[in-house]
């Protein structure tokens, strides 16, 4: 890494178990596996990247249609289809810079026992940097975000995760589809989880005038996009108070500020997921652009700025 | 450590803001949203690209209200820029149609895998805005006058570029057929089955439109015993492969995505 001056404010964020360049890591699910995006900036510039949700199985996922548009968002319903964790180790994972960005396997079972299995299967090897549970999607049956509903069964998933994954840092990611997100939040860090993300999309649900039909096959799906932002920094917030373990925020961040605004809410880093779609170099240009908008702000490092949010 | 390179089928493809050179609506008709225009933008300057595959394009004015860009395959690519036609269909399709010269777009491509160019008997089968890509591919064919080309449409023909086909490519043969009634459909799918017939010994059939219409073509081509190529037509959020919104079931039963593993797919290897 370059040395650092005065006039260059300093990215680095130091997370347990995992140190970034920059806050900025792409949002699982958006990102595809990393390739997809490699024409279009440098994988290496980013602070780390979260892979698509891989089960130990390859996954098909739901029926088409699967997404939708929304004013300022968007509706998904995809089912968590992927490769499976044999072929991600195998065929994707040489590929992605894993010695300068964090590569992060995020992982979905149907139950606590597999989610153990799956994180031993990812935990041996060392060319991942974290694990992030996901406890809260909103589009598969068995599990999914039930699991992120329930505190005791988040907890359940959390141990199982923690007790497989050796000295691999574990972050879980929590649904905003809940009465009290803290309630999850507190009951996950007792657990054992060392980092948070807050948040997975909001259940939602478009339909078509026309057809008289549901937009989704699966009826309702997750909606995220900068529509979900102001949920997502209100549960950030929330959550960086209620508990003393890193927070990374993602929920509509578009640009260099909205990194800034997750961060003064209380955010370790952040991750970028639907800006990856309205165009693919959205997330190298946050990156290319944080620092400048720190000096704007007069912030020299981001522990400076985290949760200084004046109430 | 080196940069890590992008696979195979990503190298080329770039991001970048082109400029709009004009906006050409074609037959305007009664109903404002059905009416069809050639986007022209500046060359992007590709390495390379292959007649089939496609853009995804956002005008400024998507903002953060339009998430997705819109798809739309290569009509023409030539030094004085690149052609998009372009059905006005809904709210970004209707900003595109709006744009100024001048302003500027972002593009992102050449996406996707494009037709399969053979030095045989080739039938082009286009239902409405289908026809699009098939001005690139007849224009750069190799055996031009071993094209055929036939042209079902619901709107009046002058919406389309069917004449500019013809002129681009005087060597290929091109036929239109106007279903102006219901009862227009049958007729139209029996001139088509019996082309497809035409070019099952030794042919290639290529077909871009609706997907009832590619569903008709499949069911023809698998009768006949034809090798086909069809360009799917589908909702795409990202373009690159990531978002796994448009995905269609292959012969092995996997979820595959339209936009980097299509759009041009053999009939026999997907369902439909």
């Amino acid at each position: 890494m370059a040395s650092k001056t005065s006039t260059t404010p300093d990215t680095r964020v130091s997370l347990p178990g995992l140190a970034i360049k920059n806050p900025i890591m792409t949002a699982s699910g958006t990102f595809g596996y990393g390739l997809e995006f490699a024409s279009f900036g440098k994988l290496e510039d980013l602070g780390g990247i979260v892979v698509k949700g891989l089960s130990l199985k390859p996954r098909a996922g739901n029926p088409m249609e699967r997404i939708a548009e929304s004013p300022c968002g968007m509706l998904n319903a995809i089912g968590l289809q992927n490769i499976g964790v044999e072929r991600f180790l195998e065929e994707k994972l040489p590929a992605l810079p894993h010695e300068e960005t964090a590569i992060v396997a995020n992982l979905y079972a149907c139950d606590a026992a597999e989610f153990g299995e799956l994180a031993q299967a990812l935990a041996a090897d060392a060319r991942l940097a974290a694990l992030e549970v996901n406890v809260s999607c909103p589009n598969v049956a068995a599990g999914g975000q039930a699991f992120g509903q329930d505190p005791a069964q988040a907890a359940a998933v959390t141990r199982a995760v923690k007790d497989a994954a050796g000295s691999m840092p574990v972050i879980v990611k929590l649904s905003p589809n809940v009465a009290d997100i803290t309630m999850v939040a507190r009951a996950v860090a007792d657990a054992g989880a060392d980092m948070l993300t807050c948040i997975n999309t909001l259940l939602g649900m478009a339909v078509d005038l026309k057809t008289r039909r549901p937009r989704l096959a699966n009826v309702v799906g997750g909606l995220s996009g900068p529509a979900i932002k102001p949920v997502a920094l209100r549960c950030v917030w929330q959550v960086s108070q209620a508990v003393d373990i890193p927070v990374i925020g993602v929920g509509g961040i578009s640009t260099a500020a909205d990194v800034l605004e997750f961060i003064l809410a209380g955010a370790h880093a952040v991750q970028i997921g639907t800006a990856n779609f309205m165009r693919p170099d959205t997330v190298f240009h946050i990156v290319e652009e944080l620092p400048a908008l720190m000096s704007t702000y007069g912030v020299t490092h981001l522990d400076e700025l985290r949760g200084t949010l004046q109430v | 450590m080196s940069s890590k390179k992008a696979p195979t089928y990503m190298r080329n493809i770039k991001c970048q803001e082109l400029t709009v050179l004009d906006v050409v609506p074609f037959g305007q008709t009664l109903s404002e949203v059905t009416h069809c225009f050639a986007l022209r933008l500046e060359n992007p300057g590709w390495e390379r690209w292959r007649p089939g595959q496609f853009v995804m394009v956002r005008h400024p004015s998507f903002g953060l209200e339009l998430i997705w860009g819109r798809a739309f395959s290569i009509s023409r690519m030539a030094s004085s820029g690149l052609s998009l036609f372009i059905q006005t269909y809904g709210r970004g399709t209707k900003r595109l149609s709006e744009s100024l010269p001048g302003e500027k777009v972002t593009v992102w491509g050449p996406l996707g895998n494009g037709f399969a160019v053979q030095d045989k008997r080739t039938l082009m089968l286009a239902g409405g805005i289908g026809l699009a890509p098939f001005l690139a591919y007849a224009e750069a064919h190799p055996s031009p006058n071993k094209l055929e080309l036939i042209f079902g449409h619901r709107l009046p023909l002058e919406t389309y570029p069917f004449e500019n086909a013809k002129n681009l490519v005087p060597e290929m043969t091109a036929r239109s057929f106007h279903e102006q009634t219901p009862e227009d459909l049958p007729k139209f799918l029996e001139m088509v089955d019996e082309a497809v017939q035409r070019y099952a010994d030794g042919g290639l059939i290529l077909a871009c439109g609706p997907t009832p219409f590619l569903r008709a073509i499949k069911k023809m081509a698998a009768e006949h015993g034809a090798m086909a190529q069809l360009s799917l037509e589908n909702k795409m959020g990202c373009g690159v492969g990531a978002c796994l919104g448009c995905v269609v079931t292959d012969d092995k039963g996997e979820n595959v995505q339209v936009c980097s593993k299509g759009p041009v797919f053999w009939a026999h290897k997907i369902e439909l």
